[in-house]
């Protein structure tokens, strides 16, 4: 087994509140700069810059994962993570079909945009990637799972667009991979406060929006190898497979 | 007041939790975040909001609420209707925003 550190919740240029900065480029460089080992990339409610993130991180060996971090209903925000670009692409007509329209002010919100490598503006996304979908935190599960993806609630100790913030306490119904905290959090506190089960995986991510953010804070995944597959078994501990939070540093 | 009679005050839809329909009312919380109701909405209070995920009859009933109200013509999922029904606490819908649906709630308890 090896150990990778991984951060599989990260903003780029796309989304609305991501730094200008955040392009893919940028983002790759500094990664392996800060020593991360997969990344994973996930704008609000769009799948748009991964496949570049991707195609950078191969050939400077960082492992990039396809995602997204999705707004049900609920205002709940959650992570759906793809092994690959068939079901990347499902999942992005299926956020295509479910957006709330509401016209992006980029003066407000901020600017939403696809770049190329070299940071040539390719597209602006005009719908505001900030609302939210018209279906519920289970259905989206739901289709996260059937595109055999990966599904975690986002910074779920958080007093807004968290699980427990918007919806109380933990969904019956429904099946997560795992539970993100955020930055700066204790998991035994977070455990203990929101009463999760220890059945339940817990990863610590960044929800990088600024450079900066960047390679702080991760999750040593204990795997064979940095795939999508051993992602999804070290969540589950499959065969010694393992998840550590490394305690803050002072 | 009486379930039933907001009802037939307000022209109120009942979607499910027929057998709670004459528990009393003792005012009303209006609020879509579910951890705020869980921290602050009274016993046999009628909740107006417009989440209509499961987890609203579980708390409807932690809380022991006499009835949920759903604004705009939103309707309840499946689940959370047969919770209504197990649980015996009705939820009613309005074509009204929260606004005013409170409102005219509001004016019925202080007239």
């Amino acid at each position: 087994m090896k150990q990778f550190r991984t951060d599989l919740h990260i903003h780029t240029v796309l989304s609305p509140c991501g730094d200008l900065e955040m392009s893919p480029s940028n983002i790759v460089s500094i990664a392996r700069n800060r020593g991360l080992d997969i990344i994973g990339i996930t704008d609000h409610n769009s799948t748009k810059q991964c496949e570049l993130v991707w195609k950078l991180g191969r050939s400077s060996g960082l492992t990039v994962i396809p995602g997204c971090e999705m707004t049900s209903r609920e205002e709940v925000h959650c992570l759906g993570l793809f092994e690959d670009f068939d079901a990347m692409r499902m999942f992005q007509s299926f956020l295509d079909q479910h957006l709330i329209v509401i016209p992006n002010k980029p003066l407000l919100f901020g600017y939403q945009l696809v770049v190329d490598e070299d940071e040539n503006i390719m597209e602006e996304v005009v719908n505001y990637l900030g609302a939210s979908l018209d279906v519920s935190i289970e259905e989206i599960e739901q289709k996260v799972h059937e595109l055999s993806g990966i599904f975690i609630p986002a910074h779920i100790d958080r007093p807004r667009n968290s699980l427990f913030s918007q919806l109380g306490f933990f969904p019956p119904e429904l099946k997560v991979d795992a539970l993100q905290i955020s930055k700066n959090t204790d998991e035994a506190a977070i455990r203990k406060e929101f009463r999760i089960s220890e059945e339940i995986t817990v990863v610590k991510f960044s929800d990088a929006h600024f450079p900066d953010d960047l390679g702080k804070i991760f999750t040593i995944f204990e795997m064979e190898s940095p795939s999508f597959g051993e992602i999804r078994k070290a969540l589950h501990g499959v065969d010694g497979r393992k998840i550590l939070i490394p305690s803050p540093s002072p | 007041m009486k379930v039933f009679e907001l009802v037939e005050e307000l022209g109120l839809k009942v979607f499910s939790g027929h057998k709670g329909l004459d528990r009393e009312i003792s005012g009303g919380y209006v609020s879509d975040l579910l951890s705020d109701v869980m921290g602050n909405a009274q016993e046999a209070q009628v909740w107006i909001t417009l989440q209509v995920h499961q987890n609203v009859m579980a708390i409807a009933s932690l809380k022991d609420l006499a009835a949920v109200i759903l604004v705009s013509n939103l309707e309840p999922q499946e689940n959370t209707k047969r919770n209504s029904d197990d649980e015996s606490i009705p939820i009613l819908g309005t074509s009204l925003p929260a606004f005013e649906i409170a409102g005219k709630i509001y004016q019925l308890f202080n007239r």
